[in-house]
């Protein structure tokens, strides 16, 4: 543990942390004693305590499980747990700004409804029957890729990235974001379900929207494969559907699901 | 202040709390036909339940069709010390298996068996393999099925919003008052019946797997209204969190990990556990490495490993070889599966371990071994139900999940949490709906006593004497956990006591920075009113019982006594003074008791 040295060593964390809402802010420089492994969550409770005891922040678990305490440091989309000091040089003044593309609602915390409100609409799980003596059968290798997406915590970083809703706040209405093409694909690949959502995918979700740059991909902490897993599966399915003459033929005569 | 503007909302049933139990509770009312809400202070999906790891504990049997619920009856009976509720762990161990199967037509995905059936991992005091798991992160495949269905029936769910007080009327509760943690603005609701499902109240002490929410809101607010706590002296300090580096004290190891194959050391390279076996445990637990090791795959023929002992008796003797100087660099043990299973297996079993000890730790569980200690983990105390309907004495109020005591008697066993959860949240849900659809219509609450409520919600904004929130929850926790922590005694409880006092006076100076907006410091100063209302609940209790048993360990008092054997040991408030009492066990019936008597 060489790093123990560092520890009651009177190390030091400048931090430069946005503070403000709505009607305006700045950053704001703070600086807090640095103990040996501690994350940015740390050093954020610690300004909490020690400078501002209003200073606004989620969080949870401080365990990169409940997808909380997203943030942008040094312009990065992260979990403020899961980011520890010592990836940073030391002395370096590190920068903690609110994620950019839901509305601010006071310092770190930012306002993510959007979502909830993407998640209502989203067509629910409808099982199949239960196998003639009652049990549901499912085999390990038919789960695995859904048990993937349901890896994922809504730290909403992904939405965060994705620049057809980050660029462009007039989309949002008509966008669910990466986070709820992996939902959709979970159901549409659960082995038990029956539901049809391309339809939903292709007008509601506004799937064609997505260009497949890979940015949600890139920043997800449970390296969820947003995008070649769930987004291109689906929009292949879309494409045989609506666009591939032969399927849309079998699709009226009743075949349903791919 | 007084005469504060506030918004209002009418239901037949609110519940408190989005965690398991909350959901739970909120999906059956609804499906009683109630009028709804289910409120929480995190947004949704972010409840403890979230971070449960290993599994959900049902005698589904199958892994091992010898499984049924009398054995797991008895394994919760014998881990719990006997002082369980015998009908709560009866009905506990009867209808955990329908409710993790009904987690799966809401389309939940557990990891599979060979024969595509729900797999079941072996956990700490559980005789067969028995925890429905996917990897080590049940409680999140948990919290999102439960959340998702309720999204999907449309039941209201008002998030970031706390709940501060219980409203009551004619003796019964009428509705709850609290405030928007985004605005600061207050919010009323007036309903026929509440249930509280908000969880546990580790947050009390220094060293914890538990985050910010666990404050003990529920147990304060039952008992301010007239319900029973019992127990509340048996805190579970789980055996295995992690001790370095500093600031990630705390954070939960799963007991998956010795499930899987794991074992503790000590300094010496000592699988020590062997020398711990109580009496107790004696006949069913591997007196020597090679048996223990061949339980794994053969049950029938071979004897637990001691490293599966419950959590008491594992975290106590963590505690004796560090104090007698058999501990690690970082004063913990080390606990190893990196020599004892292939990485392949480890990575597919316990991602989310791999993950927590490499980002936080630098150590890689497949390489290494990891540095754990006891970690203050869950309270098995609570508010006081009637175990056929979760009902507290409070008429209209209910209480589920792990704000309510009962199930685990002295001792938790791993798993048990979240079939608690479903069992127990579903009765609440449906007490509380057939409660309230033969109630009179809600009443809205007097105006004095909104603004009384109102005053003392907004009293931290007032110049008060200018006492930190953070400095004191801090000097609290070290209290509690130097004080009334994993082995306690007389002298350093009564000093508790006078510190807890002081606190309590600091309190009332508190004065917080900044507006009512997103106020962290605003929150933590209301927070402190239940965090010390446990605090001191936990401390009397703990005086009060002069033994030692499960969750509650006394240096003055080491051995368990008959006197405490079959009480609950019950705080109450009573005219602003908190008393304490016991008062005897239900009784169990004969046929149970064989079960649980029974050698194997
Ligand atoms: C790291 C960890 C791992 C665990 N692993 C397991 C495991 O593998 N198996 C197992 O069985 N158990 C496990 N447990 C224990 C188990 O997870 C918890 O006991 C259980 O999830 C508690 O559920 P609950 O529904 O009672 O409360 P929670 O899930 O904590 O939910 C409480 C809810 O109440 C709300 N709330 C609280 N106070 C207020 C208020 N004043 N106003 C409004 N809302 C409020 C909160 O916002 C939250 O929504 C684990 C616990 C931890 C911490
Ligand atoms: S791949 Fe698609 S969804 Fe993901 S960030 Fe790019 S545009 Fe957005
Ligand atoms: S998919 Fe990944 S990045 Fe997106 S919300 Fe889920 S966990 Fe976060
Ligand atoms: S606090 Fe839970 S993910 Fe960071």
């Amino acid at each position: 543990m060489a790093e123990a040295a560092v520890a009651g060593n009177g190390a030091e964390a400048k931090m430069r942390v946005w503070r403000g809402d709505a009607s305006g802010g700045e950053f704001r420089d703070y600086t807090v004693p640095l103990e040996e492994g501690m994350v940015v969550l740390d050093v954020i409770h610690s300004i909490q305590a020690m400078h501002a005891g209003d200073l606004a922040v989620r969080w949870n678990c401080k365990a990169g499980k409940c997808g909380s305490c997203s943030a942008e440091v040094n312009g990065k989309p992260r979990l403020m747990c899961m980011t520890r000091m010592n990836t940073f040089e030391p002395g370096e003044t590190i920068t903690v700004a609110p994620i950019q593309t839901f509305p601010l609602v006071r310092d770190l915390v930012t306002d993510v409804s959007y979502n909830y409100e993407k998640a209502k609409t989203i067509p629910p799980f409808k099982p199949k029957p239960k196998e003639a003596d009652g049990t549901r059968r499912m085999y390990q290798e038919d789960i695995d890729r859904v048990q993937e997406f349901h890896k994922c915590i809504e730290c909403y970083l992904c939405q965060d990235v994705c620049h057809v809703i980050r660029d462009h706040n007039e989309n949002k209405p008509s966008f669910a974001g990466p986070r709820f093409f992996v939902r959709v694909a979970s159901l549409e690949m659960h082995p038990l379900d029956t539901d049809d959502r391309l339809e939903f995918l292709r007008n509601e979700a506004g799937l064609g929207f997505c260009n497949i740059t890979k940015c949600c991909t890139e920043v997800c902490p449970e390296h969820i494969k947003i995008t070649d897993n769930s987004i291109i599966p689906m929009k292949e399915r879309v494409v045989t559907r609506f666009y591939d003459p032969i399927a849309r033929l079998l699709g009226a005569l009743g075949g349903k699901k791919s | 202040m007084a005469g504060d503007s506030y918004e209002t909302h009418e239901y037949d049933v609110v519940v408190v709390g989005a965690g398991g139990a909350g959901l739970r509770a909120g999906i059956e009312a609804h499906d009683k036909g109630c009028k709804t809400a289910i409120i929480c202070k995190s947004l949704l999906g972010k409840a403890h339940t979230v971070m449960a790891e290993g599994g959900i504990a049902a005698a589904m049997g199958n892994v091992w069709p010898e499984d049924n619920w009398k054995v797991h009856f008895r394994d919760t009976m014998r881990g719990g010390k006997l002082l369980n509720n015998w009908r709560m762990a009866q009905i506990h161990a009867q209808q955990a298996p329908d409710r993790v199967l009904e987690l799966e037509e809401w389309g939940a995905l557990f990891d599979r068996t060979d024969e595509g059936l729900i797999l079941q991992r072996d956990f700490g005091g559980h005789r067969y393999a028995r925890l429905a798991h996917v990897g080590d992160r049940t409680g999140l495949e948990m919290i999102r099925t439960l959340q998702q269905r309720a999204v999907s029936l449309g039941i209201d769910v008002f998030m970031e919003c706390n709940v501060q007080h219980l409203l009551m009327n004619d003796g019964r509760v009428s509705g709850a008052i609290g405030y928007w943690r985004e605005s600061g603005e207050l919010i009323v609701f007036n309903c026929k019946a509440v249930v509280l499902a908000t969880g546990g109240s580790g947050k009390c002490w220094q060293v914890t797997s538990n985050s910010w929410e666990y404050s003990g809101d529920g147990m304060g607010m039952a008992m301010e209204v007239g319900a029973d706590l019992i127990d509340m002296e048996k805190v579970q300090f789980h055996p295995t969190g992690m001790v370095w580096p500093p600031s990630v004290r705390g954070i939960l190891v799963t007991e998956g990990v010795r499930g899987d194959g794991g074992t503790l050391l000590n300094s010496e390279g000592e699988r020590f556990m062997f020398n711990y076996i109580p009496e107790f445990f004696k006949a069913e637990t591997a007196d020597n490495e090679t048996e223990a090791d061949a339980w794994y795959q053969d049950k029938k023929n071979n004897r637990r490993t001691p490293d599966l002992l419950p959590r008491d008796e594992v975290a106590r003797a963590i505690n004796s070889e560090v104090k007698a100087g058999r501990g690690t660099e970082h004063g913990g043990v080390y606990l190893d599966i990196a020599n004892r299973r292939d990485a392949d297996y480890i990575m597919r079993r316990l991602p989310s371990m791999y993950h927590q000890f490499k980002e936080l730790a630098d150590v890689d569980i497949t390489k290494e071994a990891m540095e754990v200690g006891p970690t203050c983990h869950y309270i098995m105390g609570g508010v006081r139900v009637d175990a056929d309907t979760s009902a507290t004495a409070v008429p209209g109020l209910y209480a589920a999940g792990e704000v309510a005591g009962g199930l685990h008697g002295a001792n938790r066993l791993g798993g048990n949490s979240l079939s608690d959860l479903l069992v127990f949240g579903r009765i609440a849900g449906e007490s509380a709906a057939d409660y309230a659809l033969g109630a009179a219509a809600a009443t809205a609450p007097a105006p004095a006593e909104v603004d009384r409520l109102t005053t003392l919600m907004l009293e931290p904004f007032t110049d008060r004497g200018g006492e930190n929130p953070y400095a004191i929850h801090g000097d609290l926790q070290r209290t509690m956990h130097n004080l009334v922590g994993i082995i306690r005694t007389e002298s350093e409880m009564l000093k508790a006591m006078e510190e807890i006092a002081v606190y309590k006076e600091r309190a009332a100076r508190v004065k917080v920075e900044g507006g009512r907006r997103f106020n962290p410091g605003w929150h933590l100063a209301l927070d402190l009113k239940n965090l010390l209302a446990v605090a001191e609940a936990a401390t009397l209790s703990a005086l009060e019982c002069k033994e030692s048993r499960g969750g509650h360990t006394r240096d003055d008092y080491p051995d368990p006594d008959p006197r405490f054997g079959s009480v609950n040991v019950v705080t109450r408030k009573h005219n602003g003074t908190v008393s304490v009492s016991l008062e005897p066990l239900p009784e169990m019936p004969e046929e149970l008791r064989k079960i649980v008597e029974e050698q194997v």
